[in-house]
């Protein structure tokens, strides 16, 4: 069976990227950011998973308004990096896993998930800065992908509720794969930030934390968190939040808090980063 | 048609990006997309408004991006996400344009955010915010 050992909650701010590939990351401003991945590249290189499953969100980039998908999945067996107006971030290609994917989709659709299948398209900074902030610069990613892809740009995002029970489902369908790897889920995105309007730059460090504290053991709070607050409280584009929620269903009722990094700012975010081993 | 107000319409200072300010703000958002592409933004800053005229946006929604009017483009249906499309077109980055949509400075920006950011109190309600 493929088993998810771990979940990575990881913000995927954009700038993050352009640090890393313009050799910024020992400059004052970077510096305590990526001194607090240093850990976590070391746990990631001991953990050698063979998949990741990445939940991340598109920004207005490989998908344009023509459709928004709520969940998609990307099925292909390779995806480059998207060029979002500045030339494509340049890391390697990520390497899917299209008969996994595929039997993501349709132990999924039968469980009662509507996912959107997605046979073509380029991954952007939602994808390519957690690898980047895990993984390093390796001329290779040393494992495989699943895209999966969450729409928080146009209200509403699939509730909290909606992308925990993903996570469940995603957990049950890997276990009836007859063929044993390890997988580690990333929810990423966050945590409170507004890139929008005058009310942009809000951070709420509170509440970050109190969902950084309750992500392990108490997650039935934050699944019972609406959307009003995400925006309320911690700024339009905390909604990403979400995501790592389908990360925390996928690790099963228990799950142990590994790691905590929190860091602001990168550029107009509150940086938040967890590692939780399934217990 | 009216529809029923939401709650988050009373968050102060932020437009959501909701069904209906979406369907508004369509071929505004698919022109900021078209600027992914390098020939499309140089022909875009050769001649704004002949390039504009291209996509069936409202003459207002042509106006704000003629005028970068972030915030007024926001409100006619811009999503911050295409919205920096333009703001890289003009060689500019996301907390730039952040900062002006708040009329802060570059470096009053920089700094609220080294300071640990905007904090929340004074702006959860339109009503709070009068107060303060």
């Amino acid at each position: 069976m493929a088993k998810i050992v771990a979940g990575i909650g990881t913000s995927h701010t954009p700038a993050i990227g352009a640090a890393i590939d313009t050799g910024k990351t020992a400059e004052p401003y970077w510096a305590p950011l990526f001194k607090g991945y240093e850990p976590s590249r070391k746990w990631m290189a001991e953990t050698k998973p063979d998949v990741v499953i990445m939940v991340y969100n598109d920004h207005a980039d490989a998908f344009d308004f023509r459709m928004i998908p709520t969940f998609a999945i990307g099925c292909a067996d390779e995806f480059e990096s998207t060029d979002e107006g500045w030339g494509p971030r340049p890391v390697p290609n990520v390497k899917g896993y299209p008969e996994l994917a595929s039997h993501l989709i349709q132990q999924l659709v039968l469980d009662e998930f509507d996912m959107t299948i997605v046979n073509e398209m380029t991954v952007d900074h939602g994808l390519t800065v957690p690898m980047s902030l895990l993984f390093g610069q390796p001329p290779q990613w040393p494992c495989r992908v699943i895209p999966l892809a969450v729409n928080v740009i146009q209200y509403p995002a699939p509730t909290g509720h909606r992308c925990y029970s993903l996570g469940q489902a995603i957990r049950k369908a890997l276990a009836a794969w007859d063929e044993d790897l390890k997988v580690v889920i990333f929810g990423t995105g966050g945590m409170s930030h507004q890139i929008q309007g005058p009310r942009a730059g809000l951070v709420n460090q509170v509440f970050d934390k109190a969902f950084l504290d309750d992500l392990s053991r108490n997650p039935e709070r934050l699944v019972r968190i609406p959307p009003i607050e995400y925006l309320r409280e911690a700024g339009a584009e905390a909604i990403e939040l979400v995501m790592w929620l389908v990360m925390r269903g996928a690790l099963g009722a228990k799950a142990e808090e590994v790691y905590r990094f929190y860091h602001v700012p990168a550029s107009s975010t509150a940086v938040g980063h967890i590692i939780l081993e399934a217990r | 048609m009216m529809q029923k107000k939401e709650a988050y319409e009373d968050i102060p200072g932020t437009w959501v990006f909701d069904a209906q300010r979406a369907r508004k703000g369509y071929h505004l958002n698919q022109f900021l997309m078209s600027l992914m592409k390098k020939e499309n933004r140089a022909e875009f800053l050769s001649d704004e408004r002949q390039y504009l005229v291209k996509f069936p946006m409202t003459e207002a929604q042509r106006e704000a991006v003629l005028k970068r009017d972030w915030n007024t483009l926001l409100e006619l249906g811009g999503v911050s996400y295409a919205l920096a499309k333009l703001a890289f077109t003009d060689g500019h980055s996301y907390q730039y344009m952040a900062a002006e949509m708040t009329g802060m400075s570059q470096q009053e920006y920089l700094d609220m955010m080294l300071a640990g950011g905007r904090s929340p109190e004074g702006w959860r309600s339109k009503s709070e915010r009068k107060g303060k």
